[in-house]
């Protein structure tokens, strides 16, 4: 087959044609993939709400500030008594080996001095170089402070929500979730709560 | 030899992307923090060569010569954003670190080159073999400097520690440790080349 010249009608037609494949193709493999992608995202929140919780009784609540390379998004879990339970950073792009250790850096129990779950959260949470008595990451102070500051900001959303009704707070912009860790026992695996059997009657036993 | 593994081999050796073209310079550097970065964005690479360069030699007599590459773009594209919606569903961790490096894949010179160069003028299965051949090149140089970067950088390979990462030298895990390794291993295979013409 010869190849076909480059006159108007061939060129709108033969566009047209390779872009209407390419789009039904992407819409079909969207279809495909829709559930799963949401599935990941769902499970990913999930288990960030269990680890952060540590399997006690709280609330994990989300929130971001801006780092050193971009937005650092956390999810922390408070108990009753506004006790740090743990954290986990659901998103980051920090420098590799310097601010990326705010991934672990804060929850090394083996360390007090940087270490912040089992503290009680006051809002006020700053860096020694600050006055606070946090020790910052080595060579990454602005990470640390961000990290912090995110940290306070979360703990103010949880303080707010503390007197609200639960129904107001399902509607903020701000996402959060508030089950206990019990509530699963036998229902599913290991005490964990998944997703479908959060908050629902079946899973209290 | 035969054409067909002359085509093969081609992209691995000779014509290495990243190291006899020098094409694609911008993920090489980017990505190549770890082993496993390197390799998943070289796979990912693979992927859309082999199938763009297939499609393109399908396409190539019903595609008129002057918008083959609006033509061509799209067809990269398509497959770009299908890899990108199969792994934000089913790796979520790799599609996480390579982030904006998998929709930049589009622009990468090496997938519109070959298009360009070899699949537009070749039957479909030397094309297929040519993408394969390219994109295996391109995951080997990618894994070998994210190794050495890693390695250098935090004593482990493939996340296997070899030393204490009391002994990493960050540099290479930077910015200015690709530009390093990069250049040395270039002249190595350069000099490896030379040798054995």
């Amino acid at each position: 087959m010869a190849k076909l010249e480059s006159s108007f009608k061939n060129m709108v037609l033969s566009l047209t044609l390779i872009t209407l494949v390419a789009a039904a193709g992407l819409a079909a493999v969207y279809m495909v993939t829709q559930a799963q992608i949401e599935a990941q995202k769902e499970q990913a929140q999930n288990a960030a709400r269990i680890a952060v919780l540590n399997g006690q009784e709280g609330t994990a609540i989300e929130c971001t500030a801006d780092g050193f390379g971009g937005p650092i998004r956390l999810m922390v879990g408070f108990a009753a008594d506004g006790t740090i339970l743990g954290y986990e950073v659901l998103e980051q792009q920090e420098t590799p080996g310097l601010g990326t250790h705010i991934v672990e850096w804060f929850k090394d129990t083996t360390k007090p001095g940087q270490n912040i779950v089992g503290r009680q959260a006051t809002g006020q949470l700053t860096v020694s170089k600050d006055g606070g008595d946090v020790d910052a990451i080595t060579a990454a102070t602005i990470s640390s402070r961000a990290f912090l500051r995110a940290i306070n900001a979360a703990y103010a959303d949880w303080k707010g929500q503390q007197g609200e009704q639960v129904e107001a707070m399902t509607g903020a912009s701000m996402r959060v979730e508030t089950y206990s860790a019990d509530s699963c026992k036998g229902h599913h695996h290991e005490g964990q709560c998944c997703g479908h059997c959060e908050g629902k009657e079946a899973c209290h036993e | 030899m035969s054409n067909a593994w002359k085509t093969l081999t081609n992209g691995i050796f000779k014509e290495n992307p990243t190291f006899g073209l020098v094409l694609g310079m911008c993920p090489t550097l980017a990505t190549t923090t770890s082993a496993v970065n390197g390799m998943s964005m070289g796979l990912a690479t693979l992927f859309v060569l082999v199938c763009s360069n297939v499609v393109i030699s399908m396409l190539k007599n019903v595609i008129p010569d002057k918008v083959r590459i609006p033509a061509f773009i799209v067809v990269i594209a398509t497959f770009v954003s299908i890899l990108q919606l199969v792994m934000q569903a089913y790796v979520p961790a790799i599609y996480a670190t390579l982030g904006i490096f998998i929709p930049l894949i589009v622009v990468n010179c090496i997938v519109l080159g070959r298009a360009e160069a070899f699949a537009c003028k070749n039957s479909i299965g030397l094309s297929a073999l040519d993408g394969i051949g390219m994109g295996l090149g391109f995951t080997l140089a990618l894994t070998l400097i994210g190794a050495i970067r890693e390695i250098l950088g935090t004593g482990c390979v493939f996340g296997q520690h070899i030393f204490s990462d009391t002994y990493g030298a960050l540099i290479f895990v930077l910015a200015p440790g690709a530009f390093i390794c990069l250049g040395y291993v270039m002249a190595l295979v350069q000099k490896c080349l030379e040798h054995s013409k």
